[in-house]
Parts: structure tokens; C-alpha cells; sequence
């Protein structure tokens, strides 16, 4: 059962993508669908953080520990999805032309603080295997922490890019900043 | 204003080949084009892309944050939008203030073809074939004090009936300036139409500014008010963010925005495989325009 449900989620979690292929093919992106596959994979890759940081509060408040098994799921889907999102940019959009990338991430800050969040993710990505957990033990802990800057980075990403504050990454912000600050309460507690 | 009766409006298809032909009868005549003519058929004198972007294309997507600031939003909010009666004063620093309805302007100055591109400052592009007049013909009406150094224009403001200006995304209501030399500049536009046709609510019915040179933002829609004064005007964007969005705003790939580089831009309708072109000083209006800067550092005065 427990499995089935995995499987499930694995397959939801992928919906955006193939949502986004299907638009591909139908010609449904509208005038500029670079930009907007770029954005609906930024878009993802914050609700993934979202819902990979809540696992751990939800466990604390429901006292079941299920949650705690798609964790790691779902911060391989932010991983996917910062990735694409990344690759979009850089192959899709801007072909490649590593100067001209260069020059944003130095140049532009939104830019230079989503490249670093995504660089963050990358040996996060790489531990996240059960026998990088006993290997590293404590210090696979405290090397995972750092999803709470990523997320933060990630936030910070979006309120940079957009010309005027919008609801959308407000309603993140809170969102992250809630389940950032249940984890303080807890430990304080 | 014209009413356009259905029959009278041109399918796209025809339109474009009814443009294929006056452009190469354009061309034919070469040297011989007047003044008028080589405005008439911009297209030619383009450089980079001059595709005609498609009807539905520069219909839908729109930056109109009156309306909301998603894309499609002025599109889906603006169908109700009432522009009749419509009033539109020219005061300020003038001999003769003057205020007249939406229709006698469109009378007066009879609009013609002007195919220009929009280069929006978020880095993307249409070519449009709007339909309009000179501003400065609207100008030259109300003789000019020699104190007046600068336009402002000023949209509508409505909250009732746009929905987007509820919310101070923006300092309600719009407002946009241009150096007087820009303003009389024939390519500064009084738009009154696309397409052969009356100009949809969200692009700016039923009168905006045109400026092909600068980014879009500097083009008001819905202007209600053409104020001549001795200083400088703040825009609405100069206000919300000084250091992103200067007076001047002249589509420059040399000088880019803090958050996007403006050296290559996307065209709209464009496939997802298709790349980039490069983004053209002055927005390729330069042997026009570019001596209205001759003694300006346009780094800094961006």
C-alpha cells in the first residue's frame, strides 16, 4: 500500500513536465514559450521546496511518520526541476553562449543567486542515498540544512526577477518562512 | 470615431499580401519615395526583423497593468472597458489649452499605416502595423509656449472599471514624459487602430502614444491628458524604481537593466527552437533619431 502510494506521488510529481511537453507539442505555450516553460519550472522547483520542507513539521504535528519517507522524494524533484528550469535557460534560451550566461550570473543579482541555489543543490543531490546517509552521518545532517538557505535563495530569486511584487512569491515567502520558524520553535522547545 | 463595419475589416492573410505588394512598390520606387512614404512603409527601412507579428498574438499579449499584470490579463479584463465618451485635454505651458473628444481627434488627423517594432523592455519583440498620426499635428494645434521643455502624458484613471489599478502595483495614475524634441519627432505617434482595424481596449483604445524607438513602457495607452511643462516629468516606473527605469529609456543593448540584459531579444510567435536576435540600437530607428542625442552620454542618461 505504502509502496503504491510512492509510486503515485512519484508519477504526480512528474505531471508538470509532461503537462509542459504536451503544451510542446499542441503549440500551447503561447507567444513565448521559452519564457514560459522557464518560468513554470521555477515555479515548480519553489513548490517542490515547499512541500519538501513540510514533511518534517507535518510529522511533528500528525505524529505519523510516513512523511518522512517522501522526503527525500520530493527533494529530488526540486533537484529535477531546478534543473530543467536551469537547462531551459542555458540551452534553450541562451544556446549555450557561455559568455553571455557568464555575464548575467556576475552581473545580474537574481540571476547570480539562483545559480548559486542550484550549485547548493548539487551535493545535496548527491548524498541524498541511504549509503551517503551512513557514511556521513551527523555530518549528512548538517550538510542538508542547508535546503533552508536554498529555499530562501530560491525566494529571494523570484522577488528579484519579477518588475512588481506580486502575490505569488509572497504567498512562498510566508509559506517557507512558517515552516522555517517551526523548526526554530521546536528546537527551542 | 469610425465605426468599422465587419466587411471593412481586412483578414489577416489579405492583409499581409495586400503589405507584400505596397512593400515591393515601395522599394520599386526607391529614391524617388518622399518623406511621407518611407514612414507610410517603415517596414523596409527596418533593421533586423520586420515580420508582421500576428493579430492574435499582439491582441493577447499585453503589458496594461490597469488591467492586471498578467499578460493575458488586459485581454480578459479589458472587454467591458467603456471608451466612449472619451475626452482628451492638451494644457500646461501652451497658448491655447484645449480639450477634445476621442472622435474629433481621429477626424481631424486622418491615420495612416505605420508599421513599427515594440521592443518591450523584458527583453522581447512584435512588429505591429498600428494606424495613427504625428503627435506633434495634435501639438501644433495649441501652440506651444517656448517655456515648454517637456510632455507629459497621462492615462486614465479608473479603478471601477480596471480592475488592476485597485492595487497600488503602480502610482495611479500612469504617467509618461517625453523631451519636447521627441514628442515633434514624426515618428511619435497618436495611435488610433491596428490592423486596418479600431484599437482593441487592450492595447490602448482609444488613443495611446507610440515612441518606436523606446522601450514600450514609455508609450502611455488610454491617454486622458497631454501636458506640456518646463521640467522634467517622473513616469510611473521612474517612481516605482529609479534605478532600473530611466527618463529616457531608448532601446540601447549596450546599456542593460539591472536584471536583464539587453543586448538580444525574443520575437513574439516564434517557435521554442528559435533563437535570439540581436537586439538593435535605437531599436533600429537610429538614422532617425540618434541625432536628437548627439551630445548626450546615453550610459548615463539612460
Amino acid at each position: 500500500m505504502q509502496k503504491n502510494i510512492k509510486i503515485l506521488i512519484f508519477f504526480l510529481s512528474l505531471l508538470p513536465i509532461f503537462i509542459i511537453f504536451y503544451q510542446i507539442a499542441f503549440n500551447q505555450l503561447g507567444p513565448e514559450p521559452v519564457k514560459e516553460i522557464t518560468h513554470v519550472t521555477g515555479q515548480w522547483t519553489l513548490r517542490f521546496i515547499i512541500i519538501t520542507l513540510a514533511m518534517t513539521p507535518l510529522q511533528k504535528i500528525t505524529k505519523l511518520n510516513f512523511w518522512i519517507s517522501y522526503r527525500r522524494m520530493f527533494g529530488l524533484f526540486v533537484f529535477f526541476y531546478a534543473s530543467t528550469h536551469l537547462m531551459t535557460y542555458v540551452g534553450l534560451d541562451y544556446r549555450f553562449d557561455l559568455s553571455s550566461i557568464g555575464d548575467d550570473i556576475i552581473k545580474k543579482k537574481f540571476i547570480f543567486v539562483g545559480f548559486l541555489a542550484w550549485i547548493l543543490l548539487v551535493p545535496l543531490a548527491l548524498t541524498s542515498s541511504k549509503r551517503m546517509i551512513r557514511i556521513l552521518r551527523d555530518k549528512w545532517k548538517k550538510l542538508h540544512k542547508l535546503i533552508y538557505l536554498i529555499s530562501l535563495l530560491g525566494i529571494v530569486h523570484f522577488l528579484w526577477l519579477v518588475k512588481v511584487v506580486t502575490a505569488e512569491p509572497l504567498i512562498y515567502l510566508i509559506i517557507i518562512v512558517i515552516l522555517l520558524t517551526l523548526r526554530v520553535k521546536t528546537k527551542f522547545n | 470615431m469610425k465605426n468599422y463595419k465587419y466587411s471593412e475589416i481586412t483578414p489577416e492573410k489579405v492583409y499581409n499580401k495586400r503589405r507584400k505588394f505596397i512593400k515591393s512598390v515601395g522599394l520599386g520606387l526607391g529614391s524617388l519615395t518622399l518623406g511621407s512614404m518611407s514612414l507610410l512603409n517603415n517596414a523596409h527601412s527596418l533593421e533586423g526583423n520586420s515580420e508582421l507579428t500576428s493579430y492574435k498574438d499582439i491582441t493577447t499579449y499585453n503589458n496594461y497593468y490597469e488591467f492586471g499584470t498578467g499578460k493575458g490579463d488586459p485581454y480578459k479584463n479589458s472587454r467591458e472597458f467603456k471608451i466612449k465618451p472619451w475626452n482628451v485635454s492638451i494644457e500646461g505651458e501652451v497658448e491655447s489649452p484645449i480639450t477634445l473628444s476621442a472622435e474629433e481627434i481621429l477626424s481631424l488627423y486622418p491615420s495612416e499605416e505605420r508599421v513599427y517594432r515594440l521592443r518591450c523592455v523584458e527583453g522581447w519583440s512584435m512588429v505591429v502595423p498600428w494606424m495613427g498620426f504625428s503627435l506633434s499635428k495634435l501639438l501644433n494645434k495649441v501652440s506651444i509656449k517656448t517655456e515648454a521643455k517637456f510632455v507629459e502624458f497621462e492615462s486614465v484613471y479608473d479603478p471601477e472599471q480596471m480592475k488592476g489599478q485597485r492595487y497600488p502595483v503602480l502610482n495611479w495614475p500612469y504617467k509618461e514624459g517625453l523631451r519636447i524634441d521627441e514628442a515633434m519627432h514624426p515618428l511619435t505617434t497618436v495611435v488610433t487602430g491596428l490592423y486596418g482595424k479600431a484599437l482593441p481596449n487592450q492595447n490602448g483604445a482609444p488613443l495611446r502614444i507610440f515612441v518606436p524607438w523606446k522601450y514600450g513602457f514609455k508609450s502611455a495607452k488610454a491617454i486622458v491628458k497631454i501636458k506640456l511643462v518646463k521640467k522634467m516629468p517622473v513616469s510611473s516606473w521612474m517612481k516605482s524604481s529609479p534605478r532600473e527605469y530611466g527618463f529616457y529609456s531608448n532601446v540601447n543593448p549596450d546599456v542593460s537593466h539591472p536584471r536583464w540584459s539587453q543586448a538580444t531579444e525574443r520575437v513574439i510567435g516564434e517557435g521554442i527552437l528559435s533563437p535570439r536576435i540581436k537586439t538593435e540600437m535605437f531599436n533600429g530607428y537610429g538614422d532617425e533619431v540618434a541625432n536628437l542625442y548627439s551630445s548626450m552620454d546615453l550610459k548615463k542618461n539612460f
